[in-house]
């Protein structure tokens, strides 16, 4: 009975811790930097747009977001139609060794981004890469093409199975089925692998440090964990870059956030 | 009919297995190969040179190795049970909600999504001091706000998983065990846990291989520090290889992680059994 009645409270409470290190990050993004560690840090008296500003004059953060948008998006671009394909046959043509490629496709989707560093750099140094879109795109490839297989077959699997067997017995080949039936069906499966994919790579960390050299090339994390004041800790410049960097992936988990539970859970639930 | 259709099978599925294969498993392969090389980029005049396992006889005898594992894999059980525990607890108890669901998975849904170098700023800005490094300058003390970024980074989406779990759970069965008078904690433990098990090891092994390649937070936090107190084994081999440009001997280091990972992730697979899939871990 008690318990009935504290329920709300309770969750109000967890909702509250969980937003809390944002709400404090963003009112810090505001306060002027000799009022941030003060008395009044949670509620500052004036709000300002400084650090904004310099994060954009002075550290061309504009320059990472484009970077990051460019590489991101050519990622995602290359990875939903190629992976789709691949994921579909996975799906549905019975053909042998499918549960073999699955099983490796979740390996590799597992094995640590470190532990192709190595080779990855002396590859793109051969090729006179590092430091370029490319160079950034090719390494993203390794673990944006096997999650975007991933979640195209949990997402491929629930389709219903009526409509294509239907098209197929009309003798519509396989490819023609996947491209006259099941893609019009499937705009939902892709639009959320494409997000999902997309903010993987914009939230990406190690190969961006290890494959750019400069600010030129810089994606946004790489960008804001590398602001350095002559000094001290750029806090408040930090945590408006912090605050830029969410704002891309906040807006699509409150415009997808249905749909991305449902395919981060098709496949776990299924068992 | 059937032979064509496996070969369109293979001939749709060959785009992607083909990228695979050239930007994932051939650089694997190619570490493997230049692990056995002293191959020092610092020091181009003692050219590559074949130096068999030697590299490998290095890392092993380093007390800096084994202390980033000993890190690594403490970091992994502590963040990773703490994880666990208070998915589930949170779970529950947004199962047990009638109202307001979508505001709550929104904001479980937020952390997850935050870039992981974004919640190890903010959590390190939240445990600076104005005065002096309290917290950073101690080398256990250190790994607090670490373990706590990370636990409120991923905590909601293991909730997320489970929850999920806890929907597919038939209600009838819950009524019938409150018919038999059963008590509340007696539900959990005897339906609950049972037939959360899939989706509670699901997460589990996720969750670890994930833990095992901590870097991003502990980068912008601690850049693993003080000294080399909280340096997990892939900053460890950061340094070696973009900092000392030893690329044989990192090299050595990227095999022995992946090929425990890789030994992790199929008896993480053998045991969920080939039906129960998941996207991997952010």
């Amino acid at each position: 009975m008690s318990w009935r009645l504290l329920r709300p409270w309770a969750i109000a409470m967890l909702v509250g811790v969980t937003l809390f290190p944002l709400y404090w990050a963003a009112v810090a993004s505001f306060t002027p930097e000799s009022q941030l560690f003060g008395q009044s840090a949670l509620a500052p008296t004036r709000l300002v747009f400084d650090h904004y500003r310099a994060v954009f004059n002075e550290r061309s953060l504009g320059t990472a977001v484009l970077n990051s948008l460019v590489v991101a998006g050519v990622t995602t671009l290359l990875c939903v139609p190629i992976g789709a394909l691949c994921a579909y046959a996975l799906a549905r043509v019975p053909f042998r060794g499918r549960t073999l490629v699955l099983t490796s496709v979740l390996a590799i989707s597992m094995f640590p981004q470190i532990s192709i560093v190595s080779p990855l750099y002396l590859l793109l140094r051969e090729l006179r890469l590092i430091d370029t879109y490319t160079g950034l795109v090719l390494p993203y490839l390794t673990f944006a093409m096997p999650l975007t297989i991933w979640l195209l077959v949990g997402f491929f699997r629930q389709l219903p199975r009526e409509i294509e067997e239907a098209a197929l017995m009309d003798g519509a080949g396989q490819l023609r089925t996947l491209w006259a039936i099941v893609l019009p069906l499937s705009w939902p499966g892709l639009g959320t692998t494409a997000i999902l994919t997309f903010l993987y790579c914009w939230n990406e960390f190690l190969f961006a440090l290890c494959f750019t050299l400069g600010p030129e090339r810089y994606t946004v994390p790489v960008a804001i964990a590398l602001f350095r004041g002559q000094y001290q800790v750029p806090w408040g410049q930090i945590l408006a870059g912090a605050l830029i960097a969410t704002l891309p992936v906040a807006l699509l988990v409150f415009v997808a956030q249905r749909r991305i539970v449902a395919g981060l859970t098709s496949g776990a639930i299924k068992g | 009919m059937r032979r064509g259709e496996a070969r369109r099978g293979w001939l749709m599925a060959l785009p992607a297995l083909a990228v695979i294969a050239l930007i994932a498993l051939g650089p694997v392969l190619w570490a493997v190969w230049e692990s056995l090389y002293l191959h020092d980029l610092r020091m181009p005049w003692l050219g590559r040179r074949l130096i068999g396992l030697r590299n490998y006889v290095e890392a092993l005898s380093n007390p800096r190795f084994w202390e980033a594992i000993g890190h690594t894999v403490a970091f992994a059980a502590v963040s990773v049970t703490l994880e666990i525990v208070l998915g589930l607890a949170l779970a529950v108890a947004v199962d047990s909600m009638t109202r307001g669901r979508g505001v709550v998975r929104t904001a479980m849904l937020l952390p997850w999504a935050v870039p992981t170098v974004v919640v190890g700023l903010v959590w390190r800005f939240m445990f600076e001091t104005p005065t002096g490094l309290i917290w950073f300058a101690d080398p256990l003390a250190a790994w607090v706000p670490i373990v706590l970024a990370d636990v409120w980074k991923t905590t909601p989406f293991v909730a997320v998983l489970l929850l999920a779990g806890l929907q597919n759970i038939e209600r009838s069965l819950y009524e019938a065990a409150q018919m038999d008078g059963a008590t509340a904690w007696r539900q959990f433990t005897g339906i609950t846990l049972p037939l959360l098990k899939p989706a509670l090891l699901v997460a589990l092994v996720f969750r670890t291989v994930d833990a095992f390649r901590v870097f991003d937070v502990i980068y912008v936090m601690t850049g693993g520090g003080p000294g080399t107190a909280t340096e997990p084994i892939a900053m460890y081999t950061f340094s070696v290889l973009l900092e000392n440009l030893r690329f044989g001997y990192g090299s050595a280091l990227s095999v022995m992680i992946f090929g425990v990972t890789f030994l992790l992730a199929l008896v993480a697979i053998r045991l969920m059994g080939r039906g129960a899939l998941v996207e991997p871990a952010p």
